[in-house]
């Protein structure tokens, strides 16, 4: 059952054509990676879906609703939340506080107490650390904290931007077993990475950005497999 | 090591050592000169004392309201100190007629109440509809054109009040029940200025707690860090923006209604010095720095008030007091050149975690 279809969308920085006619699908329960250089558009693409940018043309549909023009605010109460890049967490807020915000657009105070205790039990730190002011985690810590923060919005679509960024290769590894456990609890993910073999290791499907256009998409096992793909993304020759 | 520090010393840092230097000294000789004439006595210092932290408390009720748009906008709201003596001088009219009417005297504590709400409600209407009119619609703009419509929007407040109401001084009325003051020894104190020093305290505690343990204070806080990621969360950052400004205005209605009850006059201009002060204090505090705000208010009306005496009586200035504004704004300069960010503000160069 297809969750996310983003139809032909082109975005724009300015003058700058960032995103030229971009089509994909996720479907419920999937895990789907884009992967591509600096500069692809992996990130505008996400921003787009999160309606921190505007297409110019094109349709952003969630359950089949147009989301294309909904305001950035309104798009987490529909199921969708994001790992930003770069964490983008509260360097001035605690943990719990960053947790707290996760959960701004839920009302309800039990469902509050079983996430916050899900985000605990996926990340022990966090509880260790609940009281501590954000901007003093280490890297791994805070990567930690943006994703227990986007799990608190209780999303079904959860967008994550380059969670390995800047990570030593165990904390990659702890990351990447805990998008697969969030993925089998019923949380679809679209994942951006650049470290494509990680990516394509824990996906289902991907697709490949090159200067804002698709330029192939299969299912993961296949992509490794392909030349291009093996010489361009995962250093193979 | 040593030499490479040397290296790195330039004229600027000699000419501002030199600068530092010599203000210590004369702030220092100047103290203990005046502290050894004995002109004064203790009851005097204690008076000089008293009178800073009450001048001080309303500078930090401003304050906060620059301080609190600086931290999520970024920008220093000149209006300010318009929406302060929009606040003070409406509530004047309340004033007068309930003094008419005699219910100021026969009700005090709710006509005093009653003040409080007119001011903060007005100032809150004019604060709303500065950041409506003048910033919203400029929210993407180069961070130089909302500075330039907020010194605009100030002038227009300002003489929207002198072509309604003239450009005389109104007199407040006096308050038979705020007369008088309590003494314990040397320690003297205005019934004003415990009425003074009292609202600015739970008022500033109210805003802490507020900001710190409510949904919407913690938005806030979220939103001055990062709008976009704010907005992930599900914050609708213009709602937070507005509250942000409403705060901000009636702290400022509400510091307008003690400054009137302190100097018992308001006029179109009453706004600009107070403001300015205020300014001061939040950049002294660290400006974004919602403690930084109230510590800058209170040291700076502190400063004003027993510094002219302190440094300057002991070196011979004839009439120390009338310079206490050029003490209060050679601090603003000297904050700027040694410490910029402030007493408990941040470096700005640290990077953002």
């Amino acid at each position: 059952m297809t969750m996310l279809e983003l139809d032909n969308i082109h975005t724009y920085y300015g003058n700058i054509h960032a995103l030229k006619g971009i089509s994909i699908t996720v479907d419920k329960g999937e895990i789907v990676t884009l992967i591509g250089a600096n500069g692809a558009g992996k990130t505008t693409t996400l921003r787009t879906i999160t309606g921190l940018l505007k297409p110019r043309n094109g349709t952003v549909k969630l359950d089949g609703e147009d989301i294309a023009r909904h305001k950035a605010n309104d798009i987490v109460y529909k199921g969708i939340a994001m790992v930003p890049e770069g964490r983008g967490i509260f360097a001035r807020l605690t943990v719990t506080e960053n947790l707290d915000m996760g959960a701004y657009s839920r009302n309800s105070k039990t469902e509050y107490d079983t996430d916050i205790q899900r985000v605990f039990g996926l990340f022990p730190r966090l509880k260790e650390r609940r009281n501590q002011i954000a901007g003093t985690l280490s890297g791994g810590e805070q990567q930690m904290l943006a994703t227990g923060r986007a799990l608190m919005a209780h999303p079904t679509l959860l967008l994550m931007d380059e969670p390995s960024m800047g990570l030593a290769p165990v904390l990659v590894e702890l990351i990447f077993e805990t998008i697969q456990q969030i993925n089998k609890e019923g949380v679809t993910v679209l994942l951006v990475e650049q470290n494509a073999l990680m990516a394509l290791s824990i996906a289902n499907r991907g697709y490949v950005l090159q200067s804002g256009m698709i330029v192939l998409q299969d299912s993961a096992e296949a992509l490794k497999k392909d030349p291009t793909v093996q010489k361009a993304y995962l250093g193979m020759e | 090591m040593r030499q490479r520090f040397l290296n790195r010393i330039n004229f600027t840092d000699i000419a501002l050592g030199i600068i530092g230097v010599a203000l210590v000294g004369l702030i220092v000789v100047g103290s203990f000169r005046t502290l050894a004439e004995g002109n004064y006595t203790t009851r005097q210092w204690l008076d000089f004392v008293v009178f800073g932290i009450a001048q001080g408390s309303i500078y930090a009720l401003i304050a906060l309201g620059y301080t609190l748009v600086y931290g999520i906008l970024r920008m220093i709201n000149f209006a300010h100190s318009e929406v302060f003596m929009a606040g003070s001088f409406t509530a004047y009219f309340a004033a007068a007629a309930m003094a008419k009417s005699g219910f100021l005297e026969a009700n005090t504590f709710v006509a005093i109440l009653i003040l409080f709400g007119v001011g903060m409600v007005t100032s809150i209407i004019v604060g709303v509809l500065v950041e409506r009119i003048a910033y919203r619609p400029l929210r993407r703009a180069p961070r130089l054109v909302p500075l330039i419509t907020a010194i605009g929007a100030s002038e227009v407040l300002k003489y929207v009040f002198k072509g309604l109401y003239g450009d005389q001084f109104k007199a407040y009325p006096e308050i038979e029940a705020l007369k008088g003051s309590f003494t314990f020894g040397d320690f003297n104190i205005t019934r004003i200025q415990v009425v003074v020093i009292l609202s600015a305290a739970l008022l500033m505690l109210g805003l802490y707690l507020y900001v710190q343990h409510t949904k919407v204070g913690k938005a806030m806080r979220a939103v001055s860090e990062d709008k976009d990621i704010a907005a992930l969360m599900g914050i609708n950052v213009d709602a937070i923006i507005v509250r942000t400004f409403v705060l901000g205005a009636a702290l400022a209605g509400a510091a307008g209604i003690l400054y009137a009850l302190t100097f018992r006059q308001v006029n179109f201009f009453m706004g600009f010095f107070p403001g300015i002060k205020a300014f001061t204090a939040a950049v002294l505090g660290g400006i974004g720095n919602i403690p930084g705000a109230m510590v800058g208010g209170i040291f700076l009306g502190l400063f004003e008030s027993v510094g002219p005496i302190l440094f300057l009586d002991g070196l011979n200035v004839p009439a120390p007091y009338q310079l206490k504004d050029v003490i209060a704004f050679s601090m603003l300069v000297l904050v700027l050149l040694f410490r910029p960010s402030g007493i408990l503000g941040e470096r700005l160069s640290r990077s953002k975690a």
